[in-house]
């Protein structure tokens, strides 16, 4: 069998893991927005015993490897009772991981903005609630997206360490070919040929909605200031 | 009690952790009134405008918009839409264009239609001499053309009184001119202004009064000829002719 006929005979299943591996990505991230945009949040507008808190999760959830936490989630969880599919498990802990960096995120886009608008905004008669979405969010949206981009990719590429856990993601249905055909080279390259095109995809995509969007003196690009 | 000033500051104290930085305010101001504050860095005359609209809540006294006491008001959304506030470091947003900086507080505050919103807005910015630069985004203005955009939202809310916190003191020299002019015309309109500033030329030529606080307190409040000529106290003349000297007597 050449090379061509074998990626040709191992694409279905790569193509399978494929969707897997973007499932997990998209549950992962999402679980990344919903819980890191609070903790932004509170980061920013909480009180001490709030920023306490949530100081501690980030902590913890920057500073344990994601590997060591699939471990964990997937093999410590059941010690205490508790039992969870490994795609849960999988996306529990990548999404949680993510939630951390994606709060600095946007505790840093949100704080970029600057407490001069905010003011400004409020000595209009806006309430803070109508200055955050008027204001502050349509802001720090467009200054967070490169770095949700880039956060996204790193998300999509560490899916692969699911497959430690028994998620059936790109990675693993390639192990599985691999065992089967003994051509490890020829399928790993194709696999990094695929999370390349996704990844491609994702930041593609997301600057594509960046530029869209663009407005001079927002973001790092529209960052020409004249010497004024 | 009641007064028949547009605005009246009574004993105003104010105090950051240990410092106390206002003693005891009180002055009033008059509709159609220009009165000025000068004084030392630190003595404490912005936060009297941010005590007023309560962007820092006073500690001690009374401030009275008309008739109404303000001071601890509930409705504060509704006191800050009689106040404009022009601020030293503009506190323009950064992702609305000059226009959409002035229709914004018109929509979303006042909710007035957007195109009756856009015309103000144009009415505004045409009054700072900007209409040109209607569809400029902040970082495409000076200095001085954005003070012009933040005066002219503040005008847009049509206030009762505006509020000037260092207009010009982050512009370079050349740019405070452009400023000054805007103002000396809403003055001569017959606005209600309350201006905290080093510009010497202005506070002279354009004040009904000067006020001078130092310390946390007012020293010499009056005619600012007076003041400039022949004040009461003799810190109020080495203040005064010192920042004379820096920043000139004329308006650039």
């Amino acid at each position: 069998m050449n090379k061509l006929e074998l990626i040709q005979e191992a694409l279905p299943y790569l193509l399978e893991g494929t969707w897997i591996t973007v499932q997990l990505t998209f549950w992962s991230l999402l679980i990344g927005i919903v819980v890191g945009l609070p903790v932004a949040f509170a980061q920013v507008y909480g009180n001490k015993l709030v920023q306490g808190i949530v100081a501690v999760y980030e902590r913890l959830a920057r500073s344990i490897p994601l590997l060591v936490m699939l471990l964990l989630l997937n093999y410590g969880l059941p010690m205490l009772g508790f039992r969870i599919p490994v795609f849960r498990a999988a996306v529990v802990g990548i999404g949680l991981r993510s939630a951390a960096y994606q709060s600095q995120i946007y505790r840093g886009a949100i704080q970029s903005v600057g407490g001069s608008q905010m003011k400004a905004a409020l000595s209009l008669g806006m309430s803070k609630m109508r200055a955050f979405f008027h204001i502050i969010a349509p802001q720090a949206i467009r200054i967070a997206i490169p770095p949700v981009a880039n956060e996204s990719a790193i998300v999509l590429k560490d899916t692969s360490l699911a497959f430690t856990i028994g998620v059936v993601e790109l990675l693993r249905q390639g192990e599985y070919f691999i065992a089967t055909s003994n051509e490890p080279m020829v399928i790993y390259l194709t696999i990094a040929a695929i999370y390349f095109i996704l990844t491609t995809i994702v930041n593609g995509g997301l600057s594509l909605f960046e530029k869209k969007y663009q407005i001079p003196g927002i973001g790092i690009e529209g960052g020409h200031s004249d010497a004024y | 009690m009641p007064t028949k000033h547009l605005l009246k500051i009574e004993n105003l104290h104010h105090s950051f952790g240990e410092e106390e930085v206002l003693k005891g305010i009180s002055f009033s101001l008059d509709k159609g009134e220009t009165k000025v504050i000068v004084g030392p860095s630190g003595t404490g005359k912005s936060t009297i405008l941010n005590n007023i609209i309560r962007l820092v809540p006073p500690k001690k006294g009374k401030i009275y918009l008309e008739d109404t006491e303000i001071t601890a008001s509930k409705k504060i959304n509704k006191i800050r839409q009689q106040i404009g506030f022009v601020f030293q470091d503009f506190g323009l947003f950064n992702h609305l264009t000059a226009k959409g900086n002035i229709m914004i507080g018109l929509t979303k505050v006042k909710k007035m239609n957007k195109k009756e919103a856009e015309e103000l807005a144009f009415f505004e910015l045409d009054r700072v001499g900007l209409k040109e630069y209607a569809d400029s985004y902040p970082s495409q203005l000076s200095g001085g053309q954005k003070q012009r955009v933040g005066i002219a939202r503040a005008l847009a809310m049509q206030p009762k009184l505006i509020l000037f916190d260092e207009p010009t003191s982050s512009l370079d020299p050349e740019l405070t001119g452009e400023v000054l002019k805007v103002m000396r015309n809403l003055a001569e309109d017959g606005m209600t202004m309350l201006v905290v500033t080093h510009e010497m030329g202005f506070a002279r030529s354009v004040a009904d009064e000067l006020i001078f606080m130092e310390a946390g307190n007012i020293v010499e409040q009056g005619d600012p000829e007076k003041l400039f000529t022949e004040p009461e106290h003799q810190r109020t003349r080495e203040f005064l002719f010192q920042l004379t000297d820096l920043y000139g007597a004329g308006e650039n």
